[in-house]
């Protein structure tokens, strides 16, 4: 299979704090992976060191075939990455339907356009409309987007994200302050967008039955190091990861 | 489908073309069509520095800069070639105006925040000092007189119905912009610059688009305002004249797009109303404007709006 995604030997630091150090892997077009690890393990740093948001201080990363160790955010995602964040990331005061139009309109680099209103650019509408119905958001599509509950909000940003047509999508802990009940939908809405967008999905997750439950592959961060990769089934029987992170109790 | 951001739109163009249209109609007054006339272009100026401040969240305390550069261009070729060069002496100060703001603009964009803001005040002091100290060429304090529009721009009636059409297509055209995928995207990165770059948009580069349209209608103002009071001087660049389209801009609502206009209109009518009456105006001025503020935090217009709210969804619960 052809990696979509390789990062090679890649180093960060903080001042003297080591938030990612040697990181090597390599991701496959078309998969559906997770990364794990504690609090602080620098899960977060390194999806901003992916979208060019923090710079590496050593080490490649190549996306699609050509490098992008230090291209721009806007030319990341121009060259097809997407994410959603940790910290809800949108626009409160605009619709969810704008939130949404906003990205569309910028794939099809419109932004510039200054006369006509926005809901004549009727194929971007379109675009967003349907994505906030695979969303199940279509109907707050008028609603400004800062009533909406904390779950929808994180809907919201994936679905942003999916405005900007991604080839590769990064959700950082996607499930983050949902309800149990929430967390099934969102799980078995996470894996119905990775079909139906035709995605390569990485996300972060702190909830474990989201990540034995759909990913293909599972990750370990610690300390900055990658621990461990493998199955869920190897991760899970893995005694360091079980030291280290997982504990007895989510068995 | 009629929203109510539609309706909006439509009672204010009725309003602005019913009072506008009938007033020098109606009332014969040479000094109510002069009033009238600083309301519609200073009424301008605070819509297009909302685009900056109420839009994009950049708060520019500079905008003076390019109404003065609006203002001389039009005194110093009609003073030098004489007064059929006032119409061209307009293109040429709005593309001054535009040159300026795109070097300037590469420069203060650079930073944000309270730093932004104090730039842009140093920039439009500097151009301030440079009117007053430069006496051959521009007046120094005195100004220029005596700057007559030409032909029949130089009856007051005739200028001021010029005066309309030309404050009501930038308005129509700010509006248009507002609602584009262009202001779509000045709204968000008001709201969330980072993520607008996650959009594979360049925000700066946004920045300095709305920095130059809203420059270009300042620029505008100033042109329309030398011809409206016949003389131009040196305090035009002044920080007052920033500061004074900032407190339209707030007074009237920086969150609603026809806010600054009504702050202006309100601002200018308070002005001339107490200005009339006592010499301690200046004082009567800033406590009323003191009161407003703490009362109307979000500007008249949009406390007219959120009452309304309050209101409908009051009845809504009781039924
Ligand atoms: N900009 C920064 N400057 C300095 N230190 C930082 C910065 N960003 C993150 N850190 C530190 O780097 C470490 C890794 O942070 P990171 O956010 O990547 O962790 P994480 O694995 O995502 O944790 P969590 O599960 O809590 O989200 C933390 O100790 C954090 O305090
Ligand atoms: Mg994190």
């Amino acid at each position: 299979m052809d990696a979509i995604l390789t990062l090679d030997s890649v180093t960060k630091s903080f001042g003297g704090l080591r938030v990612t150090s040697g990181v090597s892997f390599s991701i496959d077009r078309g998969s559906i992976s997770a990364i794990i690890g504690p609090n602080g393990a620098g899960k977060t740093s390194l999806f901003n060191e992916i979208t060019g948001y923090l710079k590496p201080d050593s080490g490649r990363i190549i996306f699609q075939g050509a490098e992008i160790t230090n291209l721009s955010t806007r030319e990341i995602v121009a060259r097809g990455m997407g994410r959603a964040f940790q910290v809800t990331s949108f626009f409160p005061e605009e619709t969810v339907l704008d939130n949404v139009r906003v990205a569309c309109l910028s794939r099809m680099d419109l932004t510039r356009k200054s006369i006509k209103s926005v809901s004549r650019f009727t194929k971007a509408t379109d675009r967003a409309v349907s994505i906030l119905e695979s969303l199940g958001l279509d109907k707050y599509a008028k609603r400004p987007a800062f009533e909406l509950a904390h779950g929808d909000q994180k809907l919201l940003d994936i679905g942003i994200a999916l405005g900007i047509e991604p080839k590769m999508l990064l959700l950082d802990e996607p499930t983050a302050g949902m309800s149990p009940e929430e967390r099934l939908l969102t799980r078995n809405l996470i894996q119905k967008l990775w079909k139906e967008f035709n995605l390569t999905l990485l996300f972060i997750e702190h909830d474990m039955d989201t990540v034995f439950g759909i990913a293909q592959t599972v990750r370990v961060l610690q300390t900055g190091r990658l621990l461990a990769e493998g199955t869920p089934e190897e991760i899970r029987n893995n005694p360091e990861v079980v030291t280290a992170y997982l504990g007895e109790e989510v068995f | 489908m009629k929203t109510p951001e539609a309706i909006k739109e439509f009672g204010f163009w009725s309003l602005f073309f019913l009072i506008f249209g009938l007033a020098p109609i109606l009332d014969n007054s040479e000094y109510h069509l002069m009033l009238a006339t600083h309301i519609l272009i200073w009424g301008m100026f605070a819509v297009a520095f909302n685009m900056l401040f109420g839009v994009t969240g950049m708060l520019s305390f500079g905008q003076a800069l390019y109404y003065g550069v609006g203002a001389y261009s039009v005194g110093l070729l009609v003073r030098g070639f004489g007064d059929t060069w006032f119409l061209p002496s307009i293109i040429v100060g709005l593309l001054v105006a535009v040159a300026v703001s795109v070097l300037l603009g590469l420069l203060v964009i650079r930073v944000s925040g309270v730093y932004f803001t104090v730039l842009t005040l140093a920039f439009g002091q500097l151009a301030w000092q440079v009117t007053l100290k430069w006496y051959h060429f521009t007046g120094g304090d005195d100004g220029i007189q005596s700057i007559i529009p030409p032909g029949l721009l130089g009856n007051n009636r005739v200028y001021y119905w010029f005066t309309l059409a030309l404050v009501a297509l930038s308005i129509l055209a700010l509006k248009r912009l507002v609602n584009s995928p262009l202001g779509l995207t000045l709204r968000c990165i008001r709201q969330n610059p980072e993520r607008v770059r996650f959009l594979g948009r360049r925000v700066r580069r946004n920045e300095l688009r709305v920095y130059v349209v809203s420059s270009f209608f300042a620029a505008l103002a100033g042109c329309l305002m030398a011809g409206a009071d016949n003389s131009i001087h040196p305090d035009m660049f002044y920080w007052t004249t920033s500061g004074e389209v900032i407190l339209m801009a707030v007074i009237g609502g920086i969150g609603q797009f026809f806010g600054p206009f009504i702050g202006a209109a309100v601002i200018i009518i308070i002005q001339d109303y107490v200005g009339a009456r006592t010499e301690y105006w200046s004082l009567i001025i800033g406590l009323i404007m003191m009161t407003m503020v703490l009362l109307f935090p979000q500007g008249l217009v949009g406390e007219i709006r959120s009452l309304r709210t309050r209101l409908v969804s009051g009845e809504r619960n009781r039924s």
